[in-house]
């Protein structure tokens, strides 16, 4: 072997073993860092700083904190994790580089209002960041839709979710269903029909996967929470006719001509426990189910998302 | 003026974008390449719902900037390469006068851009039709910002030269990138000059003016939502980067005229 020969295959060994000695010791380091707390950090929180800093180029940089915002949402979302402290600022610096990112707002809001552990749990961020983006495309009927959205769901503010919907519903262009949605709030703002359209109406209108199932789920939801509500009250009706509890669901499908025992949205029939309360027999499966789930109930672990069928 | 001098000026130039893409320049467009199919293949993924914006605004980006790297690299070793290899005494010994030289880089350098920037944006194109499967009309934009660019690599190119008729490389690199920098915060310049009383006001006012505003030809994010770009714009900006080119060219042609080789 030449002297040069040799340097090459021994510089060629160094190197091999080299990048591998680093990738194992960096996997070590990443495992004894504190995750959580290096992801919790917010190094520059100045929007103007970040704007400037960005030379003109604020549009990719503003595509740089979106995608960080959602990977940061996702992390911790997926963790279980209940605070969401850099989500705001995040949003704030991404909408103040590109103000009209649109999805920085409709998905932010969604990020931002939901309680924990499916959002953020902070609904005044939210209209905040809603607000700012209306005021830059205030052509723009689809984030009047979500503001009124986040009064109606998260705040139960239907006062103001009716007035969002009506000045959205002016809007060239705008859906029609946004004059629906604002007539539905002023007069029936609690029921279930209006919540079924309001979410039928986004799943219809967006193409965004992620934002289609949700809806769905949030569909199947609303199915169960009137199914669980429509079975209690028929229990209530049975004890008040016969002075006792249904000893089974199928004694109060029968008392009630119901052409089989009810089930819920996936084909499980609904539970009937001793003290007469409808429950789900898959609590998990419904993820924004707020009624017939079993006492002191907390969700198991990550929620089961379901694909429109 | 002599019937001969567009020749020569046409002969320095050729070989001054023989030189670069001798230089292996032109090799930037595999790292471009790879930069933006990365992009547009990972992003979706990690992303949500803005996969045509990073596209749009990371190719554009990443042409702009690989562009004023190479015009600042390459434009400031323009004069000063020729002087050290003593390959200007040859130049100038012919009938070829110092300011068809300092013409005939800068269209050499231009040139070179100009063929860089008509790959990549090939390139960006063919990553928008990858992430969105079809063009829409207002994507024809693109090719605005793509020409606003080019107008500013010429502003850059006449600069680098200015700067490399009189100076070192490493000085000229200094001064060439802190005036891209200065010119992209050119619109906060005017603001301050607006802002300011008295004497600083006629001094920001003057600065303001005097560096290039680069952010007046960055329409990257305008584009990047398909907003419409007016007629007027594009003239006004081709007229600005024109004029701003000749100065800047005239003022290297003067330097370098006064410029003892000896």
């Amino acid at each position: 072997m030449t002297a040069a020969r040799r340097t090459t295959v021994i510089a060629s060994a160094c190197l091999a073993i080299s990048m591998t000695a680093s990738v194992l010791v960096l996997r070590g380091v990443d495992r004894i860092r504190p995750q959580a707390a290096l992801e919790d950090a917010l190094y520059i929180s100045s929007p103007t700083f970040v704007k400037r800093a960005s030379l003109g180029f604020s549009g990719l940089m503003a595509c740089i904190y979106w995608t960080r915002t959602v990977q940061y949402f996702g992390h911790r979302h997926a963790n279980h994790e209940q605070t969401y402290n850099e989500l705001a600022p995040l949003l704030q610096i991404t909408t103040a580089l590109d103000p009209q990112l649109l999805p920085a707002y409709q998905f932010g809001a969604s990020f931002l209002a939901p309680a924990p552990p499916n959002g953020a749990g902070d609904p005044a961020s939210a209209i905040r960041l809603m607000e700012y983006g209306i005021a830059h495309n205030p052509e723009n009927w689809q984030l009047y839709y979500n503001l009124g959205f986040v009064y109606y769901t998260e705040l139960k503010d239907y006062k103001k979710a009716a007035q969002v919907f009506a000045h959205g519903s002016e809007l060239p262009h705008a859906h029609p269903f946004m004059k629906i949605m604002a007539a539905q709030m002023a007069e029936h703002a609690g029921d279930f029909i209006t919540a079924r359209m309001l979410w039928s109406a986004t799943l219809e209108s967006s193409n965004e996967k992620n934002i289609q199932q949700n809806a769905l789920e949030h569909l199947r939801a609303i199915q169960v929470d009137e199914d669980v509500t429509n079975l209690q009250a028929a229990v209530t009706r049975f004890g008040e006719r016969t002075g006792r509890l249904p000893a089974s669901m199928a004694e109060l499908a029968a008392a009630e001509h119901l052409p089989g025992i009810p089930s819920d949205p996936d084909g499980n029939a609904y539970q009937l426990t001793v003290e007469g309360l409808v429950q789900i027999e898959k609590p998990d499966d419904f993820p924004f189910a707020t009624k017939g789930l079993p006492a002191g109930y907390k969700p198991a672990g990550k929620p089961k998302f379901h694909t429109q069928g | 003026m002599s019937a001969r001098v567009i020749p020569r000026i046409g002969h320095i130039a050729s070989n001054t974008f023989r030189e670069a893409v001798r230089d292996r320049v032109l090799y930037n467009l595999i790292a471009f390449t790879l930069l933006l199919s990365g992009a547009a293949i990972f992003i979706g993924q990690i992303s949500i719902d803005v996969e045509r914006l990073v596209v749009v605004n990371l190719g554009l980006t990443a042409v702009s900037l690989f562009g004023v790297v190479i015009a600042i690299f390459i434009g400031i070793g323009l004069v000063s390469k020729e002087i050290e290899k003593r390959t200007l005494y040859t130049v100038l010994s012919r009938p070829v006068r110092r300011w068809e030289f300092i013409v005939g880089k800068f269209f050499g350098l231009a040139g070179t851009l100009v063929v860089n920037t008509f790959f990549m944006g090939i390139g960006v194109f063919a990553a928008l039709l990858y992430v969105a499967h079809k063009f829409a009309a207002a994507d024809a934009s693109i090719l605005v910002a793509l020409y606003f660019i080019i107008l500013e690599f010429l502003i850059i190119c006449a600069l680098a030269l200015l700067f490399s008729s009189f100076s070192s490389p490493l000085l000229s690199a200094v001064f060439a990138f802190s005036l891209f920098v200065i010119g992209s915060f050119a619109e906060d310049l005017r603001g301050f000059a607006s802002l300011s009383h008295g004497v600083m006001r006629w001094i920001a006012t003057g600065a303001a003016y005097l560096v290039p505003n680069f952010s007046a030809l960055n329409v990257i994010s305008a584009v990047a939502h398909q907003q419409p770009l007016g007629t007027q714009l594009i003239v006004q900006n081709t007229l600005y980067a024109l004029f701003y080119t000749a100065m800047a060219l005239s003022g290297a042609v003067l330097i370098f005229e006064r410029r003892n080789l000896k």
